[in-house]
């Protein structure tokens, strides 16, 4: 078993040395490959270079011995590099699998290379490096997925926040009166925010009134139930009134069959009917134009 | 925290402003303390001359269960003697926990700030708050 995994590792560095001495080599015949070559369109000079540097970190972890590591040191240089091939072949339509091909086709021209390095391609040491250079390979391709990957979650994530952040405004319709107008699904991730947002206007807007307009919101179960009573009962302790407006037909008839008791929130039908009833509440009171030679009330 | 004896803590003070009492509570607020405090309003109004109890909380970082239940125990025994207890300052994010627990105060008023609080007091009493 010892004897083993000394040999593995005489033909890591094997391997090691001959993507050394052959960089040259192998990054021009790397650059005629499809990958780096449809990445790389504008010059091949380009394309070569990225072949070298990736066939220097190749070179680097065959040198540790850590073949199948895809935390091994040898890597951070090139992930960035990595990362950007993969999202340039991503943008042209490409899924990860087939990158993963692709970067499993550059094992062909390397391997060739590597076997001319021997006279007799049967010697136990040409296998040995082989063999090792494959598992390199399979190193690199696992390198290359991952990147893709953790590039592709960060993206998922920021999206998230900023869908987070752009979903939930909260207006000032007027002095007093604030509104935010909810689109889409309300999860408890985003009615958090909701209710974050809304309570913090209350306090900057020193509103009386808040109206949560819940046109946009496709369908109310009795979680989305839940969260408007909690936000409306958050928004009563603030010392402000909450109103949900926006009930369209088909809502209101869930609400009745599924039996939640909206009893204890003051609901009207639209944003405009609640901002009246807000105005109407303040004391405020709004006509059309007075008929000229009017008196003044 | 507090490894100072029960008596020696001491006691919220009630402010009276007119015809209204004004509490104002500190950040932490001993349970014991609460309940003398709780006993101070309730002979303060029974003493006469009260229309109103304001309760500033704005310094207020937690309120739990028990906390809660003195405010309502005090809106409740001067809604006996004829007092309105008015609640003001809330923060959001305490407002938020006792949304989230349930816990929503009914039968106290709420408002934004002492301001308004004694505005509210100052009004006529509307049909609709007379049954809170």
């Amino acid at each position: 078993m010892e004897q083993h995994a000394a040999a593995d590792s005489a033909a890591a560095r094997l391997v090691g040395s001959f993507l050394e001495r052959r960089r040259e080599r192998i990054a021009q015949r790397w650059a005629d490959e499809p990958l780096f070559r449809m990445v790389f369109t504008v010059s091949r000079d380009e394309a070569v270079e990225a072949s070298k540097a990736v066939v220097d970190a190749l070179s680097a972890v065959a040198a540790t011995g850590r073949l199948e590591d895809i935390e091994a040191p040898g890597f951070r240089a090139v992930r960035d590099q990595l990362g950007r091939m993969v999202a340039s072949r991503a943008r042209s339509g490409f899924a990860s699998a087939q990158i993963a091909d692709e970067i499993a086709g550059l094992r062909g021209s390397v391997t060739e290379v590597l076997r001319g390095e021997f006279p007799d391609p049967a010697a136990p040491d040409a296998k040995d490096c082989v063999l090792s250079l494959a598992l390199l390979m399979g190193t690199l391709r696992l390198v290359v997925v991952e990147t893709a990957l953790s590039a592709r979650e960060e993206l998922i994530a920021r999206q998230r926040r900023q869908l987070l952040e752009v979903a939930t405004p909260v207006i000032t319709l007027w002095q007093g009166v604030i509104a935010v107008p909810l689109i889409g699904t309300l999860d408890s991730a985003r009615s958090q925010v909701v209710m974050e947002n809304l309570l913090n206007a209350v306090v900057s807007e020193q509103a009386r009134y808040a109206i949560l307009d819940i046109t946009g919101v496709p369908t109310v179960d009795t979680l989305v139930a839940q969260h408007l009573m909690k936000t409306v009962a958050a928004a009563r302790l603030m010392g402000a009134e909450c109103i949900v407006s926006g009930i369209r037909p088909a809502i209101a008839q869930t609400i009745v069959h599924l039996g939640i008791d909206l009893g204890t929130v003051l609901t009207r039908a639209g944003l405009a009917d609640a901002l009246a009833h807000a105005l109407e509440r303040q004391g405020i009171e709004v006509s059309p134009h007075a008929p000229a030679g009017a008196s003044r009330a | 925290m507090n490894s100072r004896p029960f008596g020696d803590l001491t006691p919220v003070p009630v402010l009276a402003l007119g015809d209204v009492l004004l509490v104002t509570l500190p950040g932490e607020l001993h349970d014991g303390i609460a309940e003398q405090l709780q006993q101070d309003i309730t002979h303060r109004i029974a003493q006469g001359n009260t229309s109103g109890v304001v309760i500033d909380i704005s310094g207020v970082e937690i309120i739990d269960s028990f906390l809660g239940r003195v405010l309502a125990e005090i809106a409740s025994a001067a809604r006996l003697l004829a007092a309105r207890t008015v609640v003001a300052g809330m923060r959001p994010a305490v407002a938020i926990t006792l949304a989230e627990l349930g816990l929503t105060l009914p039968g106290l008023h709420t408002v934004l700030n002492t301001e308004r609080a004694m505005d509210l007091l100052a009004s006529p009493r509307s049909p609709a708050q007379e049954g809170t």
